[in-house]
C-alpha cells in the first residue's frame, strides 16, 4: 500500500517537472476553509497582474512569470509542505499570507536564500534588513498599525485619550498577538486603558468577548482578525449596538466579505488600509482587456476592484517592480534569487512610477534599504458606507509613531539575532 | 510457498515467540530496517523528508501511543493533541533552559513530562467509561491548548507566542533548525520511531499488554482475575502519553521548528491520530504504521496527482482531496471494520496456502 502510494506519488511529481526559465513566484494560497473568503480575493488580485504583465507586455524585461499556485488552507503544515515542493522550481519569492506560516519559512527561507515579502503581516521585526535578510514587509506593518489606530483616535478625540478604554479583539494566534506589545507602550505613553479579549481559531464563536464588551462598555474596539472570525465580530458589534464608528479594523479586517453579512447596521465600520480602494484606475481598463475578458483571470474573476483583490495586485506590482529593479542591477533579464532579494532591498517606488503604471497614487512612496525593509508606515483609514456598498478612505495617509515602533523593532530584531546567533550587518 | 511456518524449526521458547515467527516475514524486516536506516538517507531531498517522512514517522509514534491507550487498553482519548502539546512545550522550556544537554535526551524526557501529565488526565478514567471518557479527555485537549496560550512562561514571553526550536546538533550534526540536513531529521526520526514501535511491540505482547486487553475486553472479569485497574488504566495512560509526547516533541522541533499550539495542537489533531489508529487498526502496531501512511501520504499524493499532474485548480483539488478522504475511510470501515492491519492479516493467511489453496 504504502510502496504504491509512494510510487505513484513519485510519478506524479516526475510529471510536473520543473521549467527553470521564467521568473517563477509562489503563491501560497487559500481558497478552502475557514478563512476562503479572504484568501480568493487576495490570490486572484495577485494572479491577475502577473497575468496582465504576461499577456500586456510580455513578461517583465522579456522573461514571463510563471505563477505556482498551492492550496494551504492557512494551515502550517500545508505551507511547509508547499515551499519545499516548490523551492527547488527556481522561486525567486514567497508571498505566504499568513503570519503562522510566515513564521515557519523565515529561517528556512533566509536559509535557502529566497525572499518573503510578507506585506503588512508577518513577522514585524523583520523591518530590520539588518538581521532579516530575506524577509521584506513594506510598506506598513502590524505595530504600525496599531499606531494608525491609536493616531486616529486620538484625532477623533482633540488629541486627548488618556482615561479611555480601548479593548482590542484578537485572533489567539502569533498574528493577532502581533500588536498587543505596541499598544501596550502606547497605553502608557497616552494614558489609555488597554483590554485585551482573544478570540480562538477559527473564530466563529465570539459571544462571551462582545458579551464581556457590553458589561465593560469600552470607548473603542480595535480588531484584528482575519476570515470568518471577521464577519462574526462585525455582526456581534452590530447585536450589540457597539457604535460602528468607534470600532477600527486592522487591515485584514476591512473588506466587503466581512461587513456586507451584518447588513445596513455595519454602516460606519472603520479599518485601516495602506492602499487606495475602488477600481477607478486606468490599470482596470487593461485588466478589463487582457485578462478578465480574455478570460484568464484567476478563481472566478467576480473580485475586481475589492479591498483584498486591489491588495494583492498591489502585492504583485510590488514584486514586478521589484523584479525590475533586480534586472537594472543584475544586467539580466534572467534574475535568480539572491539578485530578486537585491532588487527588493533596492525597490523605491515613487509617484511618478505609479502613474505610470496606470495606478496613479495607489499607495505611498517609500524606498526599501537594507536598514529599512519595512517602509515608512505610511497608512489611512476607510470607513464602510452600506448604502453605496463600497469602503471609502477618510483620512490622508500619515505615518505611524515611529519614536516607538523602531525602538520595538530594534529590541525585537536584537533578541531574534541573539537566539539564532545572526551577526547584524549591512554589508 | 516461500510464506509459511513449515520448515523453520524453532527449538527455544525465545525463538517460538519471536515478533515474526516466519522465516520470509523476518528477513523482510530486516530489510525494511536496512534500507530505510543505510539506503533511504542518501537519497532523499528536503521535499522527500518535510513533505512525506517526518509527518508519516512522527504521526506513527504518535498512533502507536494512541493505539497503546485505545486498541489495547479500550480507552477512548480525544485529548492526543493536548499532550502532544505538553511534548512539544516540555522539549521547548527543556531546550531553552538546558542548551547543553543533548536534543535526543531532551525529547525522552518531554515524553517522561508527557506521561506525568497523561497519568493525572488518566484518573477520570477510573470512574468513567466510553463516551464520558471521551468527553473528560476532549477537556484535557481544550485545557492544555489554553494553558500553553495563556501562560507566558512556556513561550518564553515571546511577543507573538510562538515557540521556536534554536538549533541543537547530535555529533555535531544539527537536527533541529534550519540549517538541518534532510537526512539528519530523517534519521532522528526513524530512531525514535524504531525504538517505540520495538518497546510498544513488546510491552503489549508482556505482562503490561496483557493486562490492559484483560481491560479492555471487560474490566469487571479483569479485576476479578487479579487485574489491578487502577494500575492497568493508569500504566496505560502513561505509556501512551509518553510516546504522544515523543511524538509532539519531534513534531516541534524536528519538522516544523515553530508552532502555534492552537493552530498545530488543536483538536483536529486529536481527530487525525484518532482516525489513524480506527483505520490501522485498533491494538496493532503494524496499523498504526499503516494508518499513518494511509493519511499522511494520500492528501500529499492526491495534491501532487490533481495539480501536479493532471493540472486542476487547486481549490478544487482540495476539496476534491476531502471527498476522496473521506469516502475512503467510508469505505475502508464498512469494508474492513478492523482496518488496514486486519487486511494485512487476512493477506497472510491466504500467502500462507498460496498456491494451492485447497
Amino acid at each position: 500500500m504504502r510502496k504504491t502510494l509512494m510510487t505513484a506519488a513519485l510519478g506524479a511529481m516526475m510529471a510536473a517537472g520543473p521549467a527553470l526559465a521564467d521568473l517563477v513566484v509562489v503563491d501560497t494560497s487559500y481558497r478552502t476553509g475557514p478563512y476562503a473568503a479572504n484568501g480568493i480575493p487576495f490570490s486572484d488580485g495577485y494572479q491577475d497582474y502577473f497575468t496582465l504583465i504576461n499577456e500586456r507586455d510580455g513578461g517583465v524585461g522579456g522573461e514571463k512569470i510563471k505563477v505556482i499556485e498551492c492550496e494551504t488552507g492557512y494551515n502550517t503544515e500545508k505551507g511547509v509542505e508547499c515551499y519545499e515542493a516548490t523551492k527547488g522550481e527556481g522561486a525567486l519569492l514567497y508571498q505566504p499570507l499568513s503570519t503562522g506560516i510566515t513564521y515557519q519559512l523565515i529561517p528556512k527561507a533566509t536559509s535557502d536564500g529566497i525572499s518573503l515579502h510578507t506585506m503588512g503581516y508577518g513577522r514585524t521585526s523583520a523591518k530590520n534588513g539588518a538581521v532579516f535578510k530575506n524577509v521584506f514587509n513594506y510598506p506598513a506593518n502590524y505595530w504600525d498599525g496599531a499606531s494608525h489606530a491609536i493616531t486616529h483616535i486620538l484625532n477623533e478625540n482633540g488629541g486627548d485619550i488618556s482615561g479611555r478604554k480601548i479593548a482590542l479583539v484578537y485572533h489567539n494566534s502569533a498574528y493577532g498577538k502581533e500588536p498587543i506589545r505596541t499598544l501596550e507602550e502606547l497605553s502608557k505613553k497616552h494614558g489609555f486603558e488597554l483590554m485585551l479579549l482573544p478570540v480562538d481559531h477559527p473564530g466563529q464563536e465570539q459571544k462571551s468577548q462582545w458579551l464581556q464588551i457590553r458589561r465593560e462598555k469600552p470607548d473603542n474596539v480595535i480588531m484584528w482578525g482575519w476570515g470568518v472570525m471577521n464577519q462574526v465580530a462585525i455582526q456581534e458589534a452590530v447585536n450589540i449596538r457597539f457604535p460602528m464608528d468607534q470600532f477600527i479594523g486592522i487591515w485584514w479586517s476591512g473588506s466587503e466579505n466581512d461587513v456586507k453579512s451584518a447588513g445596513a447596521k455595519a454602516n460606519g465600520y472603520k479599518a485601516l488600509t495602506f492602499h487606495n480602494l475602488g477600481s477607478d484606475y486606468p490599470l482596470y481598463d487593461d485588466m478589463a482587456k487582457y485578462v478578465v475578458e480574455a478570460g484568464k483571470a484567476a478563481g472566478a474573476g467576480d473580485q475586481v476592484g475589492s479591498v483584498l483583490y486591489n491588495r494583492g495586485m498591489y502585492a504583485a506590482m510590488l514584486a514586478v517592480e521589484a523584479m525590475r529593479t533586480a534586472q537594472e542591477i543584475a544586467g539580466t533579464s534572467a534574475i535568480n534569487a539572491a539578485q530578486m532579494r537585491d532588487g527588493m532591498e533596492a525597490l523605491e517606488i515613487t509617484e511618478a512610477k505609479m502613474a505610470g503604471l496606470g495606478l496613479p497614487g495607489f499607495g505611498p512612496e517609500f524606498k526599501v534599504s537594507c536598514e529599512n525593509h519595512g517602509g515608512d508606515g505610511m497608512g489611512a483609514v476607510s470607513q464602510w458606507n452600506a448604502e453605496k456598498g463600497e469602503f471609502e478612505l477618510i483620512t490622508d495617509y500619515y505615518q505611524s509613531d515611529q519614536e516607538v515602533i523602531n525602538a520595538l523593532v530594534a529590541e525585537d530584531s536584537a533578541s531574534y539575532a541573539a537566539e539564532n546567533g545572526i551577526e547584524p550587518s549591512c554589508n | 510457498m516461500f510464506y509459511r511456518e513449515a520448515g523453520d524449526f524453532k527449538t527455544s521458547y525465545a525463538e517460538d515467540s519471536q515478533t515474526f515467527p516466519i522465516k520470509f516475514d523476518r528477513y523482510r524486516y530486516y530489510a525494511v530496517l536496512v534500507i530505510a536506516f543505510a539506503v533511504v538517507p542518501f537519497v532523499i531531498n528536503d521535499y522527500w523528508v518535510n513533505a512525506v517522512f517526518l509527518p508519516f514517522l512522527i504521526y506513527a509514534i504518535a498512533a502507536i501511543g494512541l493505539n497503546i491507550l485505545t486498541g489495547y487498553c479500550g480507552q477512548v482519548s480525544l485529548g492526543t493533541g493536548g499532550f502532544m502539546a505538553v511534548g512539544a512545550y516540555a522539549c521547548y522550556k527543556l531546550m531553552t533552559s538546558f542548551p547543553e544537554v543533548s536534543i535526543l535526551i531532551h525529547v525522552i524526557l518531554a515524553g517522561g513530562i508527557t506521561a506525568g501529565v497523561g497519568v493525572l488526565f488518566g484518573l477520570p478514567s477510573l470512574r468513567i467509561k466510553g463516551f464520558y471518557l471521551a468527553v473528560a479527555t476532549l477537556a484535557a485537549q481544550f485545557f492544555l491548548v489554553w494553558l500553553f496560550n495563556r501562560v507566558p512562561w512556556f513561550y518564553n514571553y515571546s511577543a507573538s507566542g510562538q515557540i521556536s526550536a534554536p538549533e541543537r546538533t547530535v555529533l555535531g550534526v544539527p537536527v533541529t533548525g534550519a540549517e538541518t540536513a534532510p537526512w539528519a531529521a530523517y534519521l532522528v526520526c526513524l530512531l525514535f520511531v524504531t525504538a517505540s514501535a520495538l518497546v510498544a511491540r513488546n510491552l503489549t505482547r508482556g505482562m503490561a499488554g496483557r493486562k490492559w486487553m484483560a481491560i479492555r475486553d471487560m474490566d469487571i472479569a479483569a479485576e476479578i482475575i487479579g487485574v489491578d485497574p487502577l494500575k492497568a488504566k493508569l500504566s496505560a495512560f502513561a505509556v501512551s502519553s509518553f510516546f504522544i509526547g515523543i511524538a509532539g516533541a519531534l513534531f516541534f522541533s524536528v519538522y516544523l521548528g515553530a508552532v502555534e499550539v492552537g493552530e498545530a495542537f488543536g483538536i483536529n489533531k486529536s481527530f487525525l491520530v484518532l482516525f489513524m489508529v480506527i483505520i490501522g487498526g485498533l491494538g496493532s502496531i503494524f496499523g498504526s504504521f499503516a494508518g499513518a501512511a494511509f493519511l499522511v501520504l494520500l492528501p500529499v499524493f492526491l495534491k501532487n496527482l490533481l495539480v501536479g499532474g493532471l493540472g486542476w485548480p487547486t481549490d478544487l483539488a482540495a476539496h476534491l482531496e476531502f471527498i476522496i478522504v473521506g469516502a475512503l475511510i467510508i469505505v475502508f470501515l464498512v469494508a474492513e471494520p478492523h482496518g488496514l492491519a486486519q487486511l494485512w492479516r487476512v493477506a497472510k493467511e491466504k500467502l500462507r496456502l498460496w498456491p494451492f489453496p485447497h
